[in-house]
């Protein structure tokens, strides 16, 4: 079946000639009339819209959206902050990166409507480090949002008024998990916090009800308050709705970003057809599907999932649809819709040392566990790669790996073990004929650790 | 502190977008740094007081953070990202072309002080790896020949400073 078309509602204008990220060309584009329709309905109102929308988070969990602003306490009489997660870390994950730079009026719209939507007076836009212009291009952004009256005091002449400011972060991903991003935002080393009690929506920034979403996620409230939640509920398919950005990187011929309904793509249209397939002479071999943490596939394997009824159906890797539900019941996750594609020149113990390197260097060390295992999953491939490898090495990484998982303030020592577990059980053969195979010249492969 | 009074300034105008001073640590390191290159001890010492913190507040976060340091580097600063998309299509040669280019190891300063060269984590522009960022500027799709050619520029600014 040929791939379906792109539908690119948040991408709309990215690489569009002519279009520019100053404030003149987004009202030439129907700019803020949705901010406009926002402030004339009622917050509550906007809530239900996106509930409906059946909108899911676009930063990695796919966590309702409408169900994170429901659970946001309005009764503590603090103020409510929300915080926009820019802190784009995932390896494979580079969506927002385009967003800021070249359409940065779609996203500030996106949260001056979650705002009135949520009485939330402050938002932080927390961006990565590493996007020292992207940082400029906001805060110009934001400035000439505010001398035209759609940021500020008394916004539109509505009474209502919000503010916002950039927030540079300084090259840690932790700062990506939502309650590493608040300690980080409070000027601390960027722990973790341990939940209970420290649910962000109710004891978050400052311990008082936050708001932590995704700059996609925002980029879709704006559409659905334009489009109303039940029109956006039809985009996608049933509980993954909307479009996704899905970033497309490694081995293949055309790498990039594309947008599509959720769930309307598979995954071998996507790499074949959109991507042009892999790279001359090769064939594909492993797929990462939501950024580095998500489980790792192997291409030609087949799934047995079960069907609403009971009865059960069998999907090749190549059907699987590119969407929350179905990736994760093939055992990982859509998550920040980074594909990470690697074909047969890859060893697979030189790969998993690559991501194990990233992990152990991001491991913000608070828990035992993670400081620990990833550094030892670390050391091990490292040493595998390095001419050191030896017979036991498989289980001994099974090992430190199972004993991550569960044990962690935070999702970190999933993530940090997830690749590990599966390229274990995956790929397995491969770390048991490893020893033998390093002696073994491949004058052709690519250094990856 | 010997900081430049528009640093100074923007310092001042940053504090306040906080209800709590000690939310301004990050951004006053990162103006700090692009004023002087480095946090010195008097730097940490200088914010702390700054924002009525005690100097290991403000210590533990530059040594947490990756892109904080307390030594000055090289007048260019070369990062090349090591994450799993880049290195698939060749992030480590990359790295290795500049540092035959400049004759130094990552990680160290260039014996003519001109260029620091880092491996860092993912840049978050997967799609167009390998790159690599040159100071502040983004610099997409750099196999060996390109970074060849982007050393003969650094090269030719150097000189043109000169």
């Amino acid at each position: 079946m040929p791939a379906p078309a792109e539908r690119r509602i948040i991408f709309k204008h990215i690489d569009e000639p002519g279009y520019t990220p100053d404030l003149a060309c987004y009202l030439r584009h129907g700019g803020y009339a949705t901010l406009r329709k926002a402030l004339a309905l009622a917050p509550a109102a906007i809530i239900d819209e996106v509930k409906k929308s059946g909108l899911r988070g676009r930063g990695g969990a796919g966590f309702g959206c409408g169900l994170k602003w429901s659970l946001v306490d309005r009764k503590s009489g603090k103020p409510i902050y929300l915080v926009v997660n820019a802190d784009e870390s995932e390896p494979g994950t580079f969506k927002d990166r385009y967003i800021i730079h070249q359409d940065p009026h779609q996203l500030i719209e996106g949260i001056m409507v979650s705002s009135w939507a949520n009485n939330v007076r402050q938002a932080y836009i927390y961006i990565r480090g590493e996007f020292p212009h992207g940082a400029r291009i906001l805060e110009k952004a934001i400035a000439e949002a505010r001398a035209a009256n759609l940021v500020g005091p008394n916004v539109l002449g509505s009474g209502y008024s919000c503010e916002i400011y950039v927030h540079r972060g300084a090259g840690a991903y932790i700062c990506g998990e939502e309650t590493g991003l608040i300690e980080s935002l409070e000027g601390k080393r960027p722990y973790p916090r341990i939940k209970p009690p420290y649910f962000p929506a109710v004891l978050g920034l400052y311990q008082c009800p936050t708001i932590v979403n995704n700059v996609e996620t925002l980029c879709h409230v704006k559409h659905i308050v334009d489009v109303g939640g039940e029109e956006f509920a039809k985009i996608g398919t049933p509980g993954n709705t909307g479009t996704r950005v899905l970033c497309v990187s490694g081995h293949v011929r055309r790498p990039g970003y594309f947008e599509y309904e959720v769930g309307r793509i598979t995954l071998g249209q996507l790499l074949h057809e959109v991507c042009g397939g892999p790279l001359p002479g090769r064939t594909f071999k492993a797929i990462i599907p939501g950024g580095s943490s998500a489980k790792v596939l192997r291409w030609g394997e087949t799934f047995t999932l079960k069907n609403k009824d009971g009865s059960t159906r069998t999907l090749a890797v190549e059907d699987i649809p590119m969407d929350f539900d179905t990736l994760a019941a093939c055992g990982t996750m859509g998550g920040s819709g980074g594909v990470i594609v690697m074909d047969d020149s890859v060893n697979m113990v030189e790969a998993l040392a690559n991501i194990n390197a990233f992990y152990a260097h991001e491991s913000c060390g608070q828990c035992t566990p993670c400081r620990e295992g990833s550094l030892w999953m670390k050391k091990i491939t490292t040493r595998m790669v390095h001419g050191q490898a030896r017979a036991e090495d498989g289980a001994l990484l099974q090992g430190v790996a199972d004993q991550i998982a569960g044990r962690t303030i935070c999702a970190f020592g999933e993530a940090c073990s997830w690749p590990t577990q599966s390229f274990l059980a995956k790929f397995g053969d491969e770390f048991r004929a490893y020893p033998a195979a390093k002696t073994a010249p491949r004058p052709e492969s690519v250094p990856l650790a | 502190m010997n900081l430049k009074p528009e640093t100074l300034q923007r310092i001042e105008e940053v504090i306040p977008h906080y209800p709590v001073a000690r939310s301004a640590v990050l951004p006053l390191l990162h103006l700090i740094q692009e004023d002087a290159g480095y946090i010195s001890a008097e730097a940490t010492e200088w914010v702390a007081a700054r924002l009525g913190l005690q100097p290991i507040n403000v210590l533990e976060v530059v040594t947490f953070y990756p892109m904080f340091r307390q030594q000055p580097i090289g007048r260019r600063h070369i990062k090349v990202c090591r994450t799993l998309s880049c290195a698939l299509r060749g992030g480590y040669q990359t790295c290795a072309a500049f540092e035959e280019e400049f004759k130094v190891h990552r990680g160290e300063v260039s014996t003519d002080g001109e260029v620091t060269i880092e491996f860092v984590e993912c840049l978050a522009s997967c799609g167009t790896a390998p790159v690599v960022m040159i100071d502040d500027d983004l610099h997409e799709n750099v196999d060996c020949a390109r970074a060849r050619e982007l050393s003969a520029r650094i090269r030719a600014e150097a000189a043109a400073r000169r």
